[in-house]
This record gives C-alpha cells, structure tokens and sequence, in this order.
C-alpha cells in the first residue's frame, strides 16, 4: 500500500463525514430540480444564509448552542450503552426549572455572579431528575429506557405547556403579555450577549467547557472507565467488580443534566422566558447530531455547527431559491442516511472500514 | 481408502497479506477424494484464512484454487456452495430464534407463488439424517439444542446444500469429551460415504484418530506434510509450536497449609431460577489445586459464579479463613485475595474493545497506583502492562491495541496476567484452557502450578478430564450440583473418576 493511499485511509475519520454531506448535498440536488428551483441558487443561498455576514455566523453559531449539550446528553448517554431519546424532554425540564428559579421573587436584586450559577443550577438540576427517572427504572424495573424516555418526553413537554399556558390559575404565565410564556428573568440572570442583536450568548462557552469537562470524564477518571466498561460490556463489567445498576442510574441522570443545563443556558441567554414550544425536535435533533458525530465528544461541535447553519441559512435559501424551508430538513435526513449508512460513502470513494483492514 | 482418489481440490502457492501480517505465504495444499485431511496449527497460523479463500471469503493476492482439476476464482461463498464446498465455521452460523429445518433451508429455501414450501425441505432432510446418522428433529428451536447437535445441524446445512467437499474448522473446539468422540465417528462415517474434508485443528489427539494425511501449518507457512503413521503426537507438537513442549506439566509435590475456603451446603440458582448446585459442600487448603470434574452443565458455571460473588447464594455458606463472603459484592470478594478466571474470556474475562493495558486493570483500575482519587494515571496502568505483556510472554503489537485483536490464547494470557499479579488466597479458575493451542496450555499449567506453590489455594474447574488429572492435587467430583466423591490425585484413576461423572456414584 503506497503511503499517499495509507493517509487517505488514516483521514477516514474526517473524510467520510464530509463526503457524506457532499454527496448529501448533490443527492438533495435533485429534490431541489424537482421542487422548480436551481440547486446552485439555492445553495449558494443558503451558505451565504449561514456564513454571509458576522451577524449570520452568530446567528448559526447560538441556534447550534442548545444542540451541542443536547448531543452530548445523547452522547454520553450512549457511551453507557443507553439510548436517551429523552434529551428533548430533560431540556424543557432544565429550562423550565431555570426560568422559574430565576424569577423568585426573593432572589431579584442579587448580582449576576449570584442570579446566573443559580439559574443555570436550577436547570441542571431539572434535566438530572428527569434523567434520573429512566436511569432507576432502567436499573431497577428493566424498563426500557427508549420507551420511558419518549414517555418522560410527552410527560415533560403537556406538563410544559400547561405550566406556561394555563391562565386560570396562572402558573408560570407571564400575564403581561399576549404571548404564552414564562415572565421574563431579571436582567442580571442573562448570560452576556456576544455579538450584539443575535442569539449568540456566553452559554457557547458554557456548552464548550461541557464539551471538554465530558470528553476528560470519559478518557481519564475512573468514572469514565466504568460508564464505557458498561456501555461495551455490562457482563465483564459486573466481573470486574463494578455496580452496573449504580452506573446506568447515574449516566441517565447526568446525560440528562447535560441537557437540562443547555436548556438553562437557552433560557438565560438567548430568549430571557420560556416559551414552551421553543424546544420542539430539538431533541430528536441531538439523536442526528451525535450520530453524525459517532457519539464523540468533541465531535459534536462541528456536527452542531452544521446542524445550526443548515437551519440559520434555511430562510435566505427559501426567499432567494423560492422553495420551502422543509427542503432543509430533506438535505438534513439526506445527510443522516449516509452518515448512519457510511459504508455506502466507503464504497464510493473507497475507502475500506477498519474492521475490513484488520481482518487477519 | 488413503490418497486412493484423484484430487478434489488443489491449492498452489497461496499468499495473502493483511496489512502488517502475511497469513499465508505460497501455500499449497491438496484433498484426495475420500481423505480426511488435516491441517494443523496453532491459533493465527493461517489455517482459517487458508480455507476462506477456498470458501470464497477472501481473495488471494497470488496463488491458484482448483476444484476437481478446474482452476477457480470465487467471489463469494455462494460460488463454492454451487462448486460442492460446504464450511462448518467454528463459531456457528445459525439463527437460534428459528427451527432446526429453517435453520437448513435458510439462503436456499423453496418458494412456490412466493410462499416458502418446507414439506419437500422435510423430506429431503429427513432423508440426509438418515443416511448419514445425524438424527436431529427439524422443529426444535436451534436455541434449545446443545452445541453437539447445533454442530449436526450445521454439516446438515452443508450436506443439504449438495457439498462432497466439506470444510470443518475447530469442529470440536465446543464439544465436550463424549460429543468429540460421536463427531469424530461421525466423520469417518462421511467419509465412507464419499465425502472428502478438510478438518481443521490444533489438537494433536483428534489429529491421530481421524487424519488420513496432515498438513501442518506454521506462522502461515507450511512446515510439514505427514500421515499418522509416519508421526507421533510429540513431533507434530514440535512442529506446530516451532520448538519441543512438554504435554504434561510436572507438578512436582504440594504441600498443602491450612483450610483457607470452605463451602458449606451451598445452593445456587441457574437463570431460569432452577437450583443448579444443591447441598455442594468441600474444602481447600493453602497450596493445593482442588480439581473439580464434572460433565459440563452440572452446576460448574454456577457455583464458581456464586463464588465470586456474581450470582446469589440461595443457602448455605461460603467462608473465606473462617469469613463468611455471603452478600459481599464481587469487588470487595476480588479485594478479600479471590481471583478469578472466568470460563468465558470474551463474555466475562475482556473487554474487547478495551486495550490490553486497560484489560489488564481491569478489576483495580480505581485503586492506587492506577488512579489518584477519580483520575486515572495512563502513565501507570501502561507501565504495569508492559511489565505483565513481557513477564506473561503476552504476544501484543503494543499495550494500546484492543484485546479483541489479540489471538484466543494471547487473551487468556491477558486474563491470567491481571489475576495471578496480585496477592491470592484463592483463584478460582474455569475452563482456564478452551479452545488453546498446546503452547498456551502448557504456558497457563505452570503459572497454575507456580501460584499454588506460592501458597494459594486453587479451585480448578475443567470439562476436560485430562486437565483435572493432570493438575489437581485433590479431584472432587460435581454431579448435578453436588460435590459427591472428592479423593487425593493418586486414587483419581480416569476409570474411577468418569464413572462418578457420569453417574455420581461409584456402583456400577
């Protein structure tokens, strides 16, 4: 093997990721004629959507920061060998306990050092309990925990709405306001805005110190050797000694305190209140993004980032290209199928997998 | 019938590389008509990629396959079934969910107006057992069945598919003592039927019962070309492994101590909430192997289990010095000085896709020097491998590469390293040699032996006779759960001893 292909195969880790979303995007090219409008139009439109100015980088930039803790509540979960498709449900739960606790009434006029660790606490601890309940039913019934999660989700998201909505008694309704959604947080609980007159807040960083404090867990604490021993092999993990009941409970709870911290920081950084539809397939998103990111950690920044700029170009691409924005999700199930289906991208571009290689 | 027939299959200077392994090196090989062939080897020798590349798996990078004179290239195994080639694989192909009969017809089924027509499927397979003395009944779940007749049902397959060249890889590597003997019958059995086969292998013994003609690989290269007769066990042995072993390992004198564990009307539940070791009581003493011989599925799995602290005991009493370990966890047992060397390495023993330095900690990753509260310290757990890879002789590219990659006998190694580099009172230890080459067995007796001159006591537990015999300073017999003869080695007589396995008392 010469040593130029040896290094095409090495980048395989990179490499097929991208070429998926390349052959994605010419395979959506094709939905784009049908729809009447030029592919070129359309993408070129919605690149510039989501990369064409400093305020549309941002603007990219804060809708992919709720997705990179929710990815990563998927991510670690699945590390633990579980399947959490309840990120959409411990979000809500974090945001809503966060825009709560913000508004108490004895905690106005404290600082900002003091409002936004509380806030973000808050919502922390809303995402663990509502992972915590699938982690002890997993551990303790056996219940599956895709099942319970999708429960919690409906459970959270009604409970949501109700809290929000309901007028009569008003709950957590801002009454102020037309608009069903929680009463806005004192000014000193936001999280700073970046750029100005964008979403893009100081929870990117949050989400980033997530994503390095996740990926030092994994690889270098005891902890981390126990969530893998028993997400790889939960039998040699019982063999070597270790409470696999205690570790499946404790990496639900903390998957979804992951997320129910990114739904504070949303709340805190980039809206002020809670609307509850705001988190509507977030969620099942994350699913996407961390299989785009084969679960790993730091992976799961540039899969987000992709995620939020398909989204935040979508408008400019309707407007210019004049087709819907739902195509934005076909590009996005498109890119998904070869992810998940990457050994079709191997077989295109040859490259061979690693099991094929050491195969001996 | 020896090299009577012409040749079924040819194979000339057969190479193949994956990348950093040459696994065979110009390779020829050929089958006569009629013959049992084998070809012997220790485990990563090249046989099983030798007969992929027969079967149709692998491409070679040179070399040529004829087929009854008539030079081939498949390109998937379909094309040797069509060419009369049928594969036992060593770890089936079999779905358990489905029957027997399904199981057969499975990738050649009969569909008539797109419904799947099994009465004529029956008849022919009902017709197969018969004549080749392979009863099996065709609507038992496959998942029920033990590995003897999955192992039936597995040449039905490739007999229902028309093959007159069978190629049978570590047939008996599953199998227990009485069942090998059945296969190997049934071999011959074949054979006298008109079928010619490949019998791939790393034991010497089935070699000499069955073997018409031996070709002996090694490191992917061919070493020798023999036939029993020419032969002994010893000289295939030595060119198998490359240098002389010695079969049995000299065990030299014990000199057991005091009682260190003691089990006291022990009752432990199978999965299915069955008792599976019943009112099991013994002894062990510091610096003795206790043997335990039994017919597999006689409570051994269970009662080593409960041992370790990984299965519930139901009653009775388990004291280490004079400490009772009932409802103490599995790592507080292992930190008490109880090892364990589980009966399946890869279920219990490995994480595969863990490195062989992490494998090697296992069980005391969380304790000092391998961590400093919650961090863990690479520099360590590395170090400490690399100690335990050359002590152990562990054949490992590096400390880094995952265990799965390693051969069987090399994880073994890997397991037996991480458990016998502590302080022991008491190993238990399981089938500690399955499916091991005879380099790997003879280095895994004496580490056993070693470790119970150091003063350990050690509960030996093997479905193979010859181990327990060879090994054991003490031999208890299990039958159904219950320890019901133990005697020094000296009385242990193989007579004596089957006969309390095979019916749990000594009256004929």
């Amino acid at each position: 093997m010469t040593t130029m292909r040896a290094a095409y195969l090495r980048m395989a880790p990179v490499s097929v990721p991208i070429l998926a979303i390349v052959t994605a995007l010419a395979v959506a090219a094709v939905a784009v004629l049908a729809s009447g409008s030029d592919p070129l139009v359309a993408y070129g439109a919605l690149i510039e959507g989501a990369l064409g100015s400093p305020e549309r980088i941002a603007t990219t930039v804060g809708r992919a920061t709720p997705f990179i803790g929710t990815a990563l509540a998927m991510a670690f979960a699945y590390k633990a060998g579980l399947f959490n498709i309840g990120a959409e449900g411990q979000i809500l739960a974090g945001a809503l306990l966060a825009a709560w606790v913000g508004t108490w009434s004895f905690l106005q006029g404290w600082p900002g050092v003091v409002l936004i660790p509380v806030v973000l606490v808050a919502g922390t601890v809303g995402g663990f309990v509502w992972g915590l309940v699938p982690g002890v039913l997993k551990a303790r019934t056996g219940a599956h925990e895709v099942i319970t999660t999708i429960m919690m989700n409906f459970i959270m998201s009604l409970l949501a709405v109700w809290l929000v909505n309901s007028l009569d008694p008003i709950i957590l309704r801002d009454p102020d306001v037309s608009v069903a959604r929680t009463r806005p947080l004192p000014e000193a609980a936001r999280l700073w805005e970046l750029v100005d007159g964008t979403k893009l807040h100081l929870g990117l960083f949050i989400m980033l110190g997530l994503v390095a404090a996740t990926a030092w867990v994994l690889d270098r604490t005891t902890f981390g050797f126990e969530v893998r021993a028993v997400g790889t092999n939960p039998e040699s993990a019982t063999y070597a000694g270790m409470n696999v009941n205690r570790i499946t409970i404790l990496a639900m709870a903390l998957s979804g305190a992951m997320a129910g911290l990114a739904g504070a920081g949303h709340v805190s950084g980039a809206e002020g209140f809670l609307s509850p539809g705001v988190f509507v397939n977030v969620g099942f998103d994350a699913i996407a993004i961390a299989l785009l990111a084969r679960a790993n950690p730091w992976g799961i920044v540039p899969a987000a980032l992709l995620w939020g700029a398909l989204l935040s170009g979508a408008p400019l691409m309707q407007q210019r290209a004049g087709m819907s924005t739902d195509l934005v999700r076909i590009i996005e199930a498109t890119v998904l199928v070869f992810i998940a289906g990457d050994a079709m991208i191997r077989w295109l571009f040859r490259i061979r997998s690693k099991e094929e290689v050491s195969t001996a | 019938m020896t090299g009577a027939g012409r040749h079924v299959l040819e194979v000339e200077g057969i190479t193949k590389t994956f990348p950093g392994v040459v696994a065979n090196r110009s390779v020829s090989f050929d089958l006569a008509e009629g013959e049992i062939h084998c070809l012997l080897g220790e485990n990563g020798a090249g046989k099983t990629t030798l007969m992929n590349i027969v079967f149709g798996l692998y491409r070679p990078d040179e070399g040529t396959v004829r087929v009854r004179g008539e030079e081939v290239s498949f390109s998937s195994s379909a094309d040797a079934i069509a060419a009369g080639i049928g594969m036992v694989h060593q770890h089936f192909q079999l779905v358990p969910t489905l029957t027997v009969l399904e199981n057969v017809v499975l990738g050649a089924e009969t569909v008539r107006h797109g419904v799947l027509e099994l009465a004529s499927a029956r008849r022919t397979l009902a017709d197969l057992s018969d004549r080749y003395g392979l009863p099996v009944d065709p609507d038992a779940l496959v998942g029920d069945l033990s590995v003897g007749i999955r192992q039936r049902v597995e040449l039905l397959k490739a007999l229902y598919r028309d093959a007159d060249i069978l190629i049978l890889d570590e047939p008996t590597a599953v199998l227990t003592p009485g069942e090998v003997d059945e296969f190997l019958s049934t071999v011959r059995e074949l054979v006298g039927m008109g079928k010619s086969i490949v019998f791939i292998t790393h034991k010497l013994r089935e070699v000499s019962q069955v073997a018409d003609r031996i070709t002996v690989l090694r490191n992917g290269e061919v070493v020798g070309r023999t036939t029993p007769a020419e032969t002994s066990e010893e000289e295939l042995a030595a060119m198998m492994v490359g240098r002389q072993v010695s079969f049995t390992v000299d065990v030299g004198t014990s000199d057991p101590g005091e009682v260190v564990l003691e089990v006291d009307g022990l009752v432990v539940d199978d999965n299915r909430g069955h008792a599976a070791v019943r009112d099991c009581s013994f002894a062990v003493r510091a610096g003795e192997i206790f043997g335990i011989a039994g017919v597999e599925g006689n409570g051994q799995r269970e009662l080593v289990e409960a041992l370790a602290g990984m299965r519930p005991v139901v009653a009775g009493d388990i004291r280490l010095r004079g400490r009772s370990l009932l409802g103490l966890d599995p790592r507080r047992i292992a930190e008490l000085g109880v090892g364990h060397i589980p009966e399946d390495r890869t279920r219990h023993g490995l994480i595969g896709a863990f490195s062989v330095a992490d494998n090697l900690v296992l069980n005391r990753y969380h304790r000092p020097p391998f961590a400093r509260g919650l961090v863990r310290r690479r520099s360590e757990v590395t170090a400490h491998a690399e100690e335990l890879v050359a002590t152990f002789d562990i054949r490992t590219p590096g400390v880094d590469v995952p265990a799965a990659q390693l051969s069987g006998g090399n994880q073994q190694k890997v397991v037996v390293a991480r458990e016998l580099s502590r302080p022991l009172e008491v190993l238990l230890v399981a089938q500690p040699t399955r499916g091991l080459d005879v380099g790997s067995i003879e280095f895994i007796h004496r580490r056993l032996v070693e470790i119970r001159d150091r003063g350990t006591a050690v509960v030996l537990v093997s479905a193979e006779l010859d181990e327990v015999l060879a090994l054991a300073d003490t031999v208890g017999v299990l039958y159904r759960g219950r320890i019901v003869a133990s005697m020094p080695s000296a009385e242990a007589d193989r007579h004596r001893v089957g006969l309390l396995m095979a019916t749990g008392s000594e009256a004929a």
